[in-house]
């Protein structure tokens, strides 16, 4: 600390702790052995085994993740030609177009978005007869769409941050755009990309409306339960599986920022 | 030949050399078109199947809205929609809480934020990363679960009110949950870190040189504060402030889960205009005036978002 001002000391100790006590809270009382959130009657894993016998939770679980596997590697691909094009492409015809509407999923309220799509699939499936219903296959199309904005970006931020003159020198050198592509650009473009699949799955995996916009019957993402039960009040089985996602996620998320920070460090350069 | 070729795509005629193949001469052609023509059809075009809609009547039959052009080979739109809307009370009514419950949480995101983000810049190494890490982690965990985490918090039977029942502060429990409160408190709750971070970057980028120049001058912390930091930062300001307001006026878990059957949002009432009373034609209306008036705070932060862009490259 350059100075220690007790004002910001105690308001980034507000702040956090307004982020992270009810995240800790809902943990520690999905261990609780009683129904209601006020009482700790005892440790206990119950509910833990109770959402383990749960068949439609562990479906819509396994169908959010079929969902954004697919979509977020159909994302990954879409959102890096758009980023390159947009990094790499210097000016062309339609480059305000393409920014404009990559960059219009990321602000547009997700009620819109999601009716648009819902509308949009009726009314081709009325013209073409394509998609016959509404469930997997839409959800999946929805979640490409707005998860590819989000690794566009994260590409383009990627690629205009690293100096072209490696593959200007293949260029003069006589490569093929093709093989500079793969030799050169996508490698320097890969750990852009597996952040972007990271997202692209974590957005997929957590949305809501869009998907209740756009599914069908019997298409019941894991959002989409969860919010038809928490609708009706707290449940402890969800407390559970909370703990479960959120554990999941912050292993991971913190796994992968200690080795960037270690990867930093031995680099040498501490400036992030 | 290599060399001409390079010359050649230099100068962006490549389609005369036949040394290499359509796919070398037109990728970049791929490639854009590609990315635009994903995102034309899903989604430029579900935007203006919605206008269309918006313009149309309702009427029960599959699906439930009368064509654009009539049999008679005619224009049948009708503004109908768009005035029943605008003369409802009760639509008029939900955009203007939805604004003002989107304005106030934007306000009060800023005075949580900004103290942390200030605080951020003023730790240094490990520290500072440690606080960003943690900051950023909220992106990657369940937005719906964040929210449902705060209904065991507010509720009757919720920690917050058992815990001053028990310490004798009240005697019965303070209705917390399903109250604008709630839906303030969910709303700054999950969009604090997209506000701490642009704060944080222009803060940052300002430094302390100003800061100690001002000081030195003889100026107090305040002074400082205010003459200084604050217009110094305001683009940060700004960015983070649309980062919130845009998306908290579509909201439509936050009120759905924490907030009453009183504290209307306009995302929610498109929601329930769309699925429980089936109206398409109004639902689409609504969608069309909500995003007019978004459009000015969209298109000011995509200026902002660009000139920064600019700025970075």
């Amino acid at each position: 600390m350059k100075k220690r001002s007790i004002f910001l000391i105690s308001s980034l100790a507000f702040g956090f702790s307004f982020l992270y006590v009810p995240i800790l809270v809902m943990i520690a009382f999905s261990f609780n052995e009683a129904n209601l959130s006020t009482t700790w009657t005892g440790l206990s894993l119950k509910w833990y085994q109770k959402l383990f016998e749960n068949e439609q939770a562990l479906k819509a679980l396994m169908l959010s993740l079929r969902i954004a596997l697919i979509s977020a590697t159909f994302a990954t691909i879409l959102g890096t030609l758009a980023g390159l094009a947009l990094a790499r492409f210097g000016h062309f015809k339609s480059r305000l177009f393409l920014a404009g509407m990559v960059s219009a999923p990321l602000v547009m309220p997700e009620v819109i978005t999601g009716l648009a799509m819902l509308l949009f699939f009726i009314s081709i499936g009325g013209l073409i007869g394509w998609p016959s219903g509404r469930g997997v296959t839409t959800i999946t199309i929805a979640h490409i769409t707005f998860s590819m904005a989000y690794v566009a970006v994260v590409v383009q931020s990627r690629l205009s941050s690293l100096d072209q003159s490696l593959e200007e020198a293949a260029m003069d050198l006589g490569g093929r755009p093709i093989r500079i592509f793969f030799d050169i650009t996508l490698p320097l473009t890969a750990p852009a990309m597996m952040a972007g699949w990271l997202l692209a799955f974590t957005l997929s995996l957590d949305d809501l409306v869009i998907s209740s916009f756009v599914s069908g019957p019997g298409a019941n993402t894991l959002p989409m339960y969860i919010f038809s039960k928490v609708k009706l009040g707290i449940s402890p089985d969800i407390n559970a599986l909370a703990t479960l996602m959120i554990g999941t996620v912050a292993c991971t998320i913190g796994l992968a920022g200690y080795l960037s920070m270690r990867h930093r460090a031995s680099r040498g350069s501490g400036d992030g | 030949m290599n060399a001409l070729a390079t010359s050649k795509q230099k100068t962006e005629q490549a389609g005369q050399s036949r040394s290499i193949g359509f796919f070398d001469r037109h990728w970049k052609r791929i490639v854009i078109g590609l990315a635009l023509l994903w995102l034309t059809l899903f989604f430029l075009l579900p935007f203006l199947i919605v206008l269309k809609i918006s313009f149309a009547n309702p009427i029960i039959a599959r699906p439930p809205y009368t064509p654009l052009i009539g049999e008679d080979g005619r224009l049948q739109a009708t503004l109908e929609n768009f005035s029943f809307i605008l003369s409802d009370g009760l639509y008029a009514y939900t955009y203007l809480n939805s604004l003002k419950l989107a304005a106030i949480s934007t306000v009060l995101c800023l005075l949580v934020g900004y103290p942390m983000a200030y605080g951020i810049t003023r730790t240094q190494g490990s520290t500072r990363l440690i606080l960003l890490f943690f900051v950023v982690l909220p992106f990657w965990t369940s937005f719906l679960l964040r929210v449902y985490a705060w209904m065991g918090l507010l509720g009757n039977h919720g920690l917050i009110n058992g815990f001053l029942l028990r310490l004798g502060l009240i005697n019965a429990p303070i209705q917390m949950l399903y109250t604008d409160f709630a839906v303030y408190v969910g709303i700054v709750y999950s969009y604090l870190p997209f506000i701490i971070l642009p704060l944080y970057a222009s803060i940052e980028r300002l430094g302390d040189t100003l800061n100690e120049a001002a000081a030195d001058l003889g100026a107090g912390p305040f002074r400082t504060f205010m003459d200084i930091t604050l217009p110094m930062t305001a683009p940060g300001i700004l960015a983070g402030s649309l980062l919130v307001f845009i998306p908290a006026m579509g909201e439509y878990v936050i009120p759905a889960l924490l907030g009453g059957p009183d504290s209307l949002m306009i995302g929610r009432v498109l929601y329930d205009e769309f699925f429980f009373n089936r109206d398409w034609p109004v639902a689409s209306a609504v969608a069309i005036l909500l995003l007019l008036i978004l459009i000015i705070p969209i298109v000011w932060f995509q200026y902002i978002n660009g000139k920064h862009q600019e700025e970075g490259a």
